[in-house]
């Protein structure tokens, strides 16, 4: 009810500033004279909607954007993957951020807001997911826990219920893990946090995690809290708890060192970016353009970190609008380009787009039409 | 809530000479009691329609996408509409009923000891504190829950569980950090506390002093009188005191979502986490994700928390009518 209200307000609001938009356009000199790598050609007031993982990074590119482009106003609505794509899919938005890839209907669809042409997908914002715990003598002592996978599968599952079973202290040689029962703390609410981990278990754990690939939270183990937030303050509150969240939010709490190989790799930004340059590009999707990855979860890459959440920027080939195809192409030329990377990593330690995954979302977004 | 307006025993003495026409402001005054009487059922009239028409996708709607909706919000733990609300609905009444419990008792010392037992200055002190603990916002109440009361108390709940753990409500092991019924419960007993405690108190205050005397004059001790006279005359407005506390309880959302680690099972183990969610908390929870069938059936939930809240409050009239006899 008042979503919806706020949704069609914010369409209705983005139909105006479109059109102000285009008529800004229309006054201005021909856009053919100027060079399109001139930045400060891009003016005019832009939108996009989508995943609230982006957000944070969405503000720093916004800022960093308006530097060279001091006349290009844009926003961003984090109402969530979903709705960031119907939105987008009713023209209202320039470009979508979504958590997920577009399915067939999706790209389909699109033919009617990009002219004809399908929209396409470029991941832009790639986040490592830290496993958190809270240890005391071990977290507040800056020190990590090695696990390898099945580990983290049969701690996420119930299997394992106190810190100091023997798989944990054959791993942890040098860690004195006390006699203390496990506390699982997951999302209570959909997530995309919580399916990049399921998808990373599900991947590698084999036998151990025998759930179906899910939003929402699939066993009864341990306590539910409410957003990454809600995770965060609750394993902050009590000694023995385990969790997942995002990088930016973990802040100096205790995180799992994660087997890969025959390592065990802690997490940062660098070591994300290197399980994503392992990984390849899903070829089966629909759609011409599309950069849409499959992560090689199961990476053996020394120094690989492979849990890692991968959102998408989703935009047109093709726009009715010349001064809305200049911006789009420019804004995610910025975005994920070494600039807006680097911009990202500082404002939230998301890992850089590896080289070899860049060249193509390059190549996808150099098929954006301007004339 | 009265309704019934009583026509004034004498003119009004205005003006002594000329005499006033005291009926035109009799009849307008009437018709603005009828009006705001009236008010209030076109209010509740309003509320249940509204409730109904948003829920009604769920009642005559395509079945198979309200299930499928259904299953997204639980990550397919419930399959139905009343498989989903159940659960919810009966942890909205035990975590209701226990607060309640709690509170009750306690509320009704500290009436009697304003009432019957404090020194007139210390009476007047604890009144003014009782009343200003009854207007704290319930968010103030969640978030001391939530960050100062659930890492505090999981020693004495350890405890409970420990010694206690026998009875099958305490079974162990207690949940660390304590973010379960047992913390809301109590939470919610501190919250409905002082609104029990604030009606009790002047409810016992207006027991008639011939009753209390007459009660000491034939012997009886202070508490033998409390007894006889003050507590049998404040029955009825104790129990609708509970049933205001009991609503509140029922409704209480912020301070759920903020405590409480959220299950959908029919479950008494009051010491472990994600065993219950209440109805308010639950939509609170579930209306940022929620689309079109969604949020209908967010309100259908709804829809049964007022019929509850109904429910309940008509088996309180009832049990202060025979009370009253």
């Amino acid at each position: 009810m008042h979503t919806n209200l706020a949704r069609r307000a914010f369409a209705a609001l983005c139909g105006v500033a479109l059109a102000v938009a285009a008529a800004a356009c229309g006054d201005n000199t021909d856009p053919s004279d100027r060079p399109v790598s001139n930045a400060s050609s891009i003016s005019g007031s832009f939108a996009g909607a989508g995943a609230s993982s982006q957000q944070t990074a969405v503000e720093a590119w916004i800022a960093g954007y308006q530097k060279t482009n001091p006349d290009a106003k844009i926003s961003y609505n984090p109402s969530g993957s979903g709705a960031g794509v119907v939105t987008f899919l009713t023209g209202a938005t320039v470009w979508a951020g979504s958590d997920k890839p577009l399915d067939s209907a999706q790209v389909e669809e699109s033919k009617q807001v990009c002219s004809g042409s399908t929209a396409f997908d470029v991941p832009v914002y790639i986040s490592p997911i830290a496993i958190v715990f809270n240890l005391r003598g071990v977290s507040d002592a800056g020190k990590h826990i090695n696990m390898d996978a099945a580990t983290i599968a049969k701690v996420f599952n119930g299997k394992i219920t106190r810190w100091n079973d023997p798989t944990l202290a054959k791993q942890n040689p040098d860690l004195d893990l006390p006699d203390l029962p496990i506390t699982v703390v997951h999302r209570s609410d959909k997530s995309g946090t919580t399916l990049n981990l399921l998808e990373y278990l599900k991947a590698t754990a084999g036998k151990d995690w025998p759930y179906q690939l899910s939003e929402n939270w699939p066993n009864d183990v341990g306590q539910g809290a409410k957003g990454t937030s809600g995770v965060i303050s609750t394993i902050d509150q009590a000694n023995g708890t385990i969790g997942y969240a995002d990088l930016s939010q973990v802040g100096d709490m205790g995180t799992v060192a994660v087997k890969v190989g025959d390592e065990y790799t802690e997490i940062s930004a660098d070591a994300a970016s290197k399980a994503v340059a392992d990984s390849k590009l899903d070829e089966s999707v629909p759609g011409a353009n599309r950069v849409v990855l499959d992560i090689n979860h199961a990476t053996t890459e020394p120094g690989a970190y492979p849990i890692v959440l991968v959102s998408y920027d989703i935009a047109c080939p093709i726009y009715r609008d010349e001064n809305t195809a200049r911006f789009a192409k420019s804004w995610l030329g910025y975005i994920t380009g070494k600039a807006g990377q680097d911009q990202a990593k500082n404002a939230t330690g998301s890992a850089p787009l590896p080289e070899n995954i860049a060249q193509y979302v390059r190549a996808s977004i150099d098929a954006i039409e301007v004339k | 809530m009265s309704t019934a307006s009583k026509p004034s025993a004498s003119p009004a003495a205005s003006s002594l000479t000329q005499p006033v026409n005291g009926q035109k402001a009799d009849r307008v005054f009437r018709g603005v009691a009828y009006a705001c009487g009236i008010l209030i059922l076109v209010t509740l009239a309003a509320v249940a329609l509204f409730l109904l028409f948003r829920a009604w996708p769920l009642i005559g709607g395509d079945q198979q996408a309200n299930s499928a909706v259904i299953e997204n919000f639980t990550g397919g733990k419930a399959k139905s509409f009343w498989g989903y609300v159940g659960p919810l609905l009966f942890g909205t009444v035990l975590v209701a009923a226990l607060a309640l419990v709690l509170a009750f008792f306690v509320s009704i010392g500290i009436a009697l000891f304003i009432s019957h037992y404090a020194p007139k200055r210390l009476a007047a002190v604890l009144s003014y504190i009782v009343d200003i603990l009854a207007a704290i916002p319930s968010v103030i109440y969640g978030l001391w829950g939530g960050l100062v009361l659930v890492p505090a108390i999981y020693p004495f709940w350890n405890w409970i569980a420990e010694y206690l753990g026998w009875i099958p409500l305490f079974a162990g092991p207690a949940a660390n950090p304590p973010r379960t019924v047992a913390t809301v419960a109590l939470v919610l007993a501190i919250m409905i506390l002082p609104i029990i405690t604030s009606i009790a108190r002047d409810i016992f205050l207006q027991t008639p002093k011939l009753l209390e005397e007459a009660a000491l004059g034939l012997g009886a001790t202070k508490w033998e009188m409390i007894k006889l006279s003050v507590l049998p005359f404040g029955k009825s407005g104790v129990i609708s005191a509970s049933m205001l506390g009991l609503g509140r309880a029922l409704g209480e959302t912020m301070a759920v979502l903020m405590i409480l680690s959220p299950g959908l099972k029919y479950s008494f183990k009051l010491l472990q986490a994600s065993q219950n969610q209440t109805i308010a908390a639950n939509i609170a929870a579930q209306y940022p994700e929620a689309d079109g069938i969604g949020v209908s059936v967010l309100i259908g939930t709804g829809l049964v928390l007022f019929v509850i809240t109904f429910l309940v409050n008509l088996l309180a009239r009832r049990i202060t009518e025979k009370a009253g006899k």
